[in-house]
């Protein structure tokens, strides 16, 4: 947690870039990209979450070190959930 | 309690005596929060693997199902959980600078959305029910069968689709209703006065939790509402 206090207009700023960021992702759906509409989806929610956690959440300002570590561990956790069960059953049930 | 010679009872909430100082007790508390929050990803990681497994298997169900929500109402919803982001932002820049009024407001504003948010997945559950497609005896793909002649759909493949649907909003709508609780609670105390600039961390580690819920929301709206939109060919 910090004690580093952000101006209201850089919160707005955010804001403002998250809403576009979801008319955008909509609006991009009904493109045809072919699997690339799947692989923007989830870039651009990402860089959605990423706004939040980092700017909302104070995560980029925060002065405990430990939070990262938390939090990286947390997504490498689902990252292995996600990996190796799709390795699995992306390669070994063939109907 | 001021004639009491003992000085270890002489603290409050902005710092507790098993602290060193209020920077090492706000820390303590955000890392407890973040802690929380990593075993939430696990909670929530279980069924987002079970819907990437079962999409996998069952595209063209996914893809109808995923067409057949209200794009419009979710896209709304998505605004709205990102406004209500901005107030609780915004409400704990006012608890850090000590303006209790405005604290107030934007936690009431915040819980406004958050109800909105809400009456609108409401609405959304309410079309499904009326359309048969609650998974269970009354559960109907017809609609869906009939309106994609290109692809083959088999209802209940497409059941799956909405069971997932409904266990993820559904879980989701849990966690804003505690969420609504847990401010109506911090706004109380913030109209009381409790949080200074000394002493906000309710406000700030009850913030994580709300954008924790939004950022779950982030990601539900793509692998829920936007898997197949492009026109068929």
């Amino acid at each position: 947690m910090s004690e580093h206090i952000m101006s209201s207009k850089f919160y707005y700023t955010i804001w403002i870039t998250l809403l576009v960021l979801t008319v955008v992702t909509a609006a991009v759906s009904f493109v045809d990209l072919g699997p690339l509409n799947t692989v923007v989806a989830l870039v651009i929610a990402t860089v959605k979450a990423l706004l939040v956690v980092l700017f909302f959440m104070h995560v980029k300002y925060t002065s405990e070190k430990l939070t990262e570590i938390v939090i990286i561990s947390a997504v490498f956790w689902l990252f292995l959930l996600l990996s190796l069960s799709m390795a699995d059953y992306a390669t070994r049930f063939r109907s | 309690m001021s004639d009491s010679p003992i000085a270890v009872e002489q603290h409050g909430p902005e710092l507790l005596h098993h602290f060193a100082d209020p920077e090492q007790q706000r820390d303590a508390a955000s890392l407890g929060m973040w802690m929380f929050l990593a075993t939430e990803i696990m909670f929530f990681g279980g069924m987002f693997l079970a819907y990437l497994i079962y999409r996998f298997w069952y595209y063209n169900e996914f893809a109808a199902g995923s067409r057949s929500l209200d794009i419009w109402l979710g896209t709304i919803n998505t605004a709205v959980l990102i406004c209500s982001s901005l107030t609780v932002a915004l409400g704990v820049r006012a608890a850090q600078l000590g303006q209790r009024k405005l604290l107030v407001i934007l936690l009431l504003l915040t819980i406004v959305f958050g109800f909105a948010f809400l009456g609108i997945k409401g609405v959304e559950w309410y079309q499904k029910y009326e359309e048969h497609h609650i998974p269970g005896h009354s559960f109907n793909a017809d609609d869906l069968v009939k309106a994609y002649p290109q692809i083959h759909i088999d209802p209940q493949h497409e059941q799956i689709y909405f069971s997932l649907y409904f266990a993820m909003t559904g879980l989701h709508a849990l966690h804003m209703i505690i969420g609504l609780g847990l401010f109506i609670f911090l706004t109380y105390y913030a109209w009381k006065g409790r949080y200074t600039p000394k002493y906000y961390t309710p406000i700030e580690i009850g913030g994580l939790y709300w954008h924790f819920v939004d950022i779950v929301w982030i990601y539900l709206f793509p692998l829920l509402y936007l898997i197949d939109r492009k026109p068929l060919r």
